[in-house]
């Protein structure tokens, strides 16, 4: 492991870790306000198509949402006129196999594996993720910049989703 | 299964199909035969394969094809299946190649099918000719860069078929805007659902305010406005013959090439103003109108659409399995600008996460499920019945909701189920 630099605002990968898990709780708790706390205002959550690439803008993807996107995600998410969200699916999801990719002063790069099991109409759907974070420390605490969520199988055929990954 | 069967008068009258429409294996067999193996199906966008070499996989109905275009140009559409014992020549999406090799025992096809390179060929005897065992190949044909494919070697010119859909189809061409169409990538999801449940859907605006609140929910005022074409009575459906079918929701959005001196809506001011760095004004408005899409769904038996911006593929899987393509399109050497928003407007409504397609899908599911009970009752398809008037083409119209492009579907259907077997 490279030497990482340590300042007071610096993420250890242990709050790192700590802070996707708290993610992760929130996501299968559909505690989608708390979720959009932790954003910044930049920044993108992405969930792209194609398994390579990182030009996202100029890619056609699953996702591609800037804060006002997700905010209206949000809304329809939990908003109640959406048949295939009310109810959605519930999801147990577990994070691990935590690699600190890039580290500085106040932003670190964390990349993890995410398994999700989705359950509806008594029927259970796998998805294998392969997720990357990168988290920003402020005054204020730490926060998502950018989140890519690259599922195993973005680029077959799916089916459709009413949570979030 | 008996001679007589399907009793296709029993499964479809004018004004509603029954349940085993949706649920019988044995008619899904016999539809991959009498339709899927019979019609024009469409297969992939000219954009897909551009170069010679180029190849894409695509299928038509339950069976593997590769579309590639060989070194004169011309395309080809070959089921993908070894001649020797059967193995899948290509298992790459798309991409580019010389030839086509299988994996098994090394048989070598060339772009346009022939086979031509035998390993070890002193095994087979001197009455062993190549020229048998070519990759079986599909009547090609493209209609404004939409490629069609037949295992019917016999069946009707392409432009018969498309017939009144024609027109329709150069309309929805405009949205390049000046540039040709190209596809920009795609999201594909399955539904747990019969194929003409989707078929159904494309024009079907009676679900859409129901379906698709949440989506209206995430619009501004003057997109909400246009969206609203339940409320409005200037929409429309017809028949078109064959079994396509047109809902128009916006007419004002038909031809994109006109109206070009309406104000730009709020939502594209952003696009226009960078866009009026490279472009004249003209140009611009055309752009901006072409990147919000047609007003239009056009429906197209038995498997695409044509829907306001993107193409709708269904692809029938099992009896209660369909596989969906949604296309996206764009300008081909178009401002790129043009190109994002064409994708971050596709991103919004479709796909497996878009604000649009979960709740279409899981209405799919529900009609699946809600037709394993009650096998007696029918499905309707009556709405508008006795309230049309003739188009001008003669043919069915009636108010957009009206199910008018579900009846055209049916009625092609049955006509092709009851078509008699050609004597061999
Ligand atoms: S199966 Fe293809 S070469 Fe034998
Ligand atoms: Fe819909």
């Amino acid at each position: 492991m490279k030497d990482f630099p340590v300042t007071d605002l610096a993420i250890s990968l242990q709050e790192a870790v700590e802070f996707v898990w708290a993610e992760a709780d929130m996501l299968d708790a559909c505690d989608y306000d708390a979720w959009l706390a932790l954003w910044g205002d930049g920044g993108h959550y992405v969930i792209p198509i194609e398994k390579t690439g990182d030009d996202f803008a100029n890619m056609l993807n699953i996702a591609y949402d800037d804060a006002a996107m997700r905010k209206m995600r949000v809304e329809r998410l939990q908003g109640g006129f959406s048949i295939s969200a009310a109810p959605p699916a519930q999801t147990v999801r577990t994070l691990s196999r935590f690699v600190a990719e890039a580290v500085d002063d106040t932003t670190i790069t964390l990349r993890c594996a995410e398994h999700v099991v989705e359950d509806k109409f008594g029927r259970q759907r796998i998805f294998a993720v392969n997720l990357t974070y990168t988290l920003v420390r402020s005054e204020t605490g730490i926060a998502i910049r950018d989140k890519v969520a690259r599922l195993l199988n973005s680029n077959g055929v799916l089916t459709s989703i009413s949570y979030l990954f | 299964m008996s001679l007589d069967y399907p009793k296709t008068d029993e499964l479809v009258a004018p004004d509603r199909v029954a349940t085993p429409m949706y649920e019988d294996p044995a008619l899904f067999d016999l539809e991959m035969d009498k339709i899927f193996g019979k019609a024009w199906v469409w297969v992939g966008h000219v954009s897909e394969v551009p170069d010679k070499g180029s190849f894409k996989l695509s299928h038509v109905g339950t069976q593997p094809v590769i579309i590639s275009r060989d070194r004169k140009n011309e395309l080809h559409v070959l089921v993908n299946r070894c001649r020797h014992r059967a193995a899948s020549v290509c298992e790459i999406q798309k991409g580019k190649t010389s030839s086509f090799q299988c994996p098994y025992h090394g048989w070598g096809y060339a772009l346009n099918g022939e086979l031509r390179g035998v390993p070890y060929t002193e095994g087979y005897n001197t009455d062993f000719d190549k020229k048998d065992y070519g990759l079986k190949k599909l009547k090609v044909e493209t209609f404004e860069g939409m490629i069609f494919a037949s295992f019917n070697m016999d069946v009707e010119p392409l432009e018969d078929f498309l017939g009144n859909a024609k027109p329709w189809i150069r309309l929805f061409m405009k949205q390049g805007g000046g540039f040709p169409i190209k596809t920009l990538g795609e999201h594909q999801f399955k539904v747990p659902m019969n194929w003409k449940i989707q078929l159904e859907n494309t024009t079907d605006a009676y679900h859409f305010p129901v379906v698709h609140k949440s989506f209206m929910q995430s619009l501004d005022g003057e997109a909400t406005e246009q969206f609203s074409f339940l409320d409005d009575d200037d929409g429309w459906v017809e028949d078109l013959g064959n079994g396509h079918s047109v809902m128009v929701m916006m007419p004002e959005l038909n031809d994109l090439d006109e109206n070009l001196d309406a104000p730009i809506p709020e939502r594209f001011q952003d696009l226009a103003a960078t866009l009026r760095k490279d472009y004249d004004e003209d140009q611009v408005k055309r752009i901006v109108r072409a990147v919000g899409g047609c007003g239009f769904n056009l429906n197209l038996f038995p498997n695409a659409g044509c829907s306001l911006s993107f193409f709708r593929i269904l692809r029938p899987v099992a009896v209660n399995e369909t596989e969906i393509r949604h296309i996206a399109l764009g300008m081909e050497g178009g401002p790129q600008a043009a190109n994002q928003m064409r994708m971050r407007l596709h991103e919004h409504f479709q796909g497996p996460m878009g604000f649009g397609s979960p709740d279409d899908a899981e209405v799919w599911e529900r009609v699946q499920r809600g037709s394993a009970g009650g096998p007696d009752l029918p499905v309707m398809v009556n709405r508008g019945l006795g309230l049309e008037t003739p188009s001008e083409n003669g043919l069915p119209k009636g108010d957009v909701s009206a199910e008018t492009g579900m009846r055209a579907a049916y009625a092609q259907w049955k006509k092709m189920m009851d078509a008699p077997e050609a004597v061999q």
